[in-house]
């Protein structure tokens, strides 16, 4: 079966119309709802924002070529019915009578389904909730999470930031991918999230667990994300800053309100953490990279997520995207990663197996 | 060398009864100085940490030379693998949380902390970086910090990156069983009670191999006894482990400094040695398979 990420649109059904017709009143929907709705607030007077709340969309980081910021109805519908395809073709039963997968697995066309599953069925969609749906913000379809620079895609980098790619190529490619613990990814490794789930910014990383729960105090705002339980601490007030040579994961991260927006800038970033994973727009932050997000509680079911990075050392201009998040009705898991983290561990023992079966079988043909 | 007469006694014992009597007037002023929310439930936002050894051996111990010990030609000495930490490695003695002094274990329950005791470098599940449970969270050398508003109530700890949200509406039996159990928190007057059940049963309570087991409920109660303190005490109720319920209790201090904030303690990334070294394709310490 062959899937990509954003399918040709199939022959529309009935449901497809209906969704089409509903899409076409969604803007209509949003009004209504904004001019009843009044915003949630503590008792210091600033939005609520708490909760639990979900990322999770179809919606690539970067947008594919030959779309606009905007979907048409109709793009909206193939994608999403698609989507649907995808999975209901997934639950069909198994013909009993195939014949094994191809070496390497068998592929769905789904790079990042594919990813994780290395195409051996390590996973099927009973385990995934990628996100089924295209990004609404603004009452917008969007096609892409980027939105600026207007392309929707990563800003060039700098001839410093192309530089510092090819070090680490360089870097990386002293070993095998299955050398070392450390040469694996860091999710692999229950370290961070994957796909920039964590963040900053905080992106869906297309498989599962796009999930955050959120409380707020006077004095800070915690946010965790369901995968690998990071939490990150949001202190108010004026900044003081980390010193430059203490970089922990997530990154120092300061907020403030703007009117009825909760700004966060973050500095001071891990020089090994990924920044918008699950995708072709992925870097490495600088020790000058700066993330600005902000949180605009827009209606009872969703917050305008908004970023900004801005690594000058990196990219030769910044990145801007947005992203809504929607109320998640439901407890979050604990995501206790490397407690059973049988994966890494086979990972390496699987190598060296292969490694002394290589060893063994030279040594025959030497003899 | 002071001897003590009957009047001066009697002085003594009469100043303690005066004293005794303002007790209910200062825990009343104290009382009044607890920071509360607009709901007017005690405010325990911020960063708090224990003081003590409770995270060594919750039960009365005297200092000794290790957790990790091998038999010595006169007395038992450390074991290789912790013999470089020198005093470092030490424990220091601790008087003891456990209310009434000893854990009621049942018998078969104590020869397995016993086991876990001798087999500490294997089996506590701190030293992989395991998430600690409730209530060893507490009292572990990190602190943690409670983020409370009147709707929502979550407690992040700076070991592992420990989280635990604390439900204010039950949210029934958990769905499944996690290293942090699920929390279900109420108040009672000024007392928050928080209800912990479906944690697994591979947490410890300590590095002294004393544990809880599957199933165990833990009912915790946080009271601020002043602005900057909160008398802890956790209750531990297992009839497979131990013969009746009992109960730790310690005050939580607040970090007072202004510029105090929770530190990161990733320290998965630290264990990958210990727990992977021997896969790598040219192990460290050439203990390859």
């Amino acid at each position: 079966m062959s899937h990509s990420r954003f399918p040709p649109a199939p022959r529309r059904s009935a449901p497809a119309l209906v969704a089409t017709l509903v899409l076409a009143l969604l803007p209509i929907a949003v009004a209504a709802q904004s001019s009843d709705w009044v915003l949630p607030r503590l008792p210091d007077g600033m939005p609520d924002l708490q909760g639990n709340w979900s990322n999770a969309t179809m919606t690539p980081i970067v947008r594919p070529p030959g779309l606009g910021k905007v979907l048409t109805p109709d793009q909206v519908t193939a994608l999403e019915q698609g989507r649907q395809d995808f999975i209901a073709a997934d639950y069909e039963d198994s013909d009993p009578n195939r014949g094994a997968p191809p070496a390497g697995g068998q592929l769905t066309g789904d790079p990042i389904f594919d990813a994780a599953t290395g195409g051996t069925g390590g996973y099927n969609q009973f385990f995934v909730d990628a996100g089924d749906n295209i990004a609404i913000y603004n009452g917008e379809p969007r096609s892409s999470l980027i939105v600026h620079p207007e392309d929707g895609r990563r800003a060039a980098f700098t001839d410093e930031g192309q530089e510092r790619v090819a070090q680490r190529v360089a870097f990386n490619q002293q070993f095998d991918q299955y050398d070392n613990p450390e040469n694996r990814p860091l999710a692999e490794r229950c370290i961070m999230s994957f796909g920039s789930n964590g963040g900053p910014p905080m992106l869906p990383n297309y498989f599962y667990n796009n999930n955050y729960t959120i409380v707020q105090t006077p004095d800070a705002v915690m946010i965790m994300t369901e995968m690998v339980h990071d939490v990150r601490v949001i202190l108010m007030g004026e900044p003081q800053r980390l010193p430059k040579h203490m970089r922990p994961w997530l990154g120092d991260s300061w907020g403030h309100w703007e009117d009825e927006t909760l700004v966060i800038e973050t500095t001071n970033l891990h020089p090994d953490q990924v920044l918008m994973g699950m995708s072709n727009a992925s870097f490495y932050p600088s020790e000058e990279a700066r993330v600005i997000e902000r949180l605009t509680r827009v209606s009872e079911d969703q917050i305008n997520y908004e970023f900004t990075i801005q690594d000058p050392t990196v990219f030769t201009d910044q990145i801007r995207g947005e992203v809504p998040f929607n109320r998640l009705d439901g407890l979050l898991y604990e995501y206790a990663c490397h407690e059973a983290n049988y994966a890494l561990e086979n990972v390496l023992r699987g190598a060296r197996s292969q490694e002394e079966r290589e060893r063994n079988e030279n040594q025959q043909d030497w003899r | 060398m002071t001897i003590l007469t009957l009047r001066s006694v009697t002085r003594v014992a009469c100043a303690g009864f005066a004293l005794m009597g303002l007790i209910p007037v200062i825990i009343s002023a104290q009382s009044r100085e607890i920071p509360r929310t607009a709901a007017g439930h005690p405010d325990m936002n911020g960063i708090w940490q224990t003081m003590g050894n409770a995270h060594w051996d919750i039960e009365p111990h005297t200092a000794r030379p290790a957790l990790a010990m091998q038999p010595g030609p006169v007395v038992p000495v450390p074991a290789n693998e912790v013999l470089a930490f020198g005093a470092v490695g030490s424990v220091p003695s601790g008087y003891g949380v456990v209310v009434g002094g000893t854990i009621p274990y049942l018998s078969n329950a104590l020869a397995t902390r016993d086991e876990n005791r001798e087999q500490w470098l294997d089996r506590d599940p701190e030293i992989k970086c395991f998430l600690p449970g409730v209530p060893r969270a507490t009292y572990m050398p990190f602190p943690f910090q409670i983020f409370q508003s009147d709707a929502h109530v979550a407690i992040t700890y700076e070991f592992a990156t420990a989280f635990r949200e604390i439900y204010l509406e039950d949210p029934g039996e958990p769905q499944v069983d996690s290293w942090m159990g699920q929390s279900f928190g109420q108040w009672d007057g000024d007392t928050f009670v928080v209800r912990v059940n479906g944690m697994l049963g591979d947490t410890w309570l300590d590095r002294a191999g004393n544990f809880t087991g599957f199933g165990t409920t833990v009912t915790e109660r946080y009271t601020m006894i002043s602005r900057d303190h909160i008398m802890y005490e956790a209750e531990i109720d297992n009839p497979e482990t131990f013969s009746e319920p009992w109960t730790i209790r310690m005050p939580l201090y607040r970090n007072i400094d202004p510029n105090a904030r929770l530190g990161q303690f990733k320290c998965v990334e630290f264990v990958e040695e210990l727990m992977y070294g021997h896969l790598r394709k040219n192990p460290i310490r050439g203990n390859g398979s």
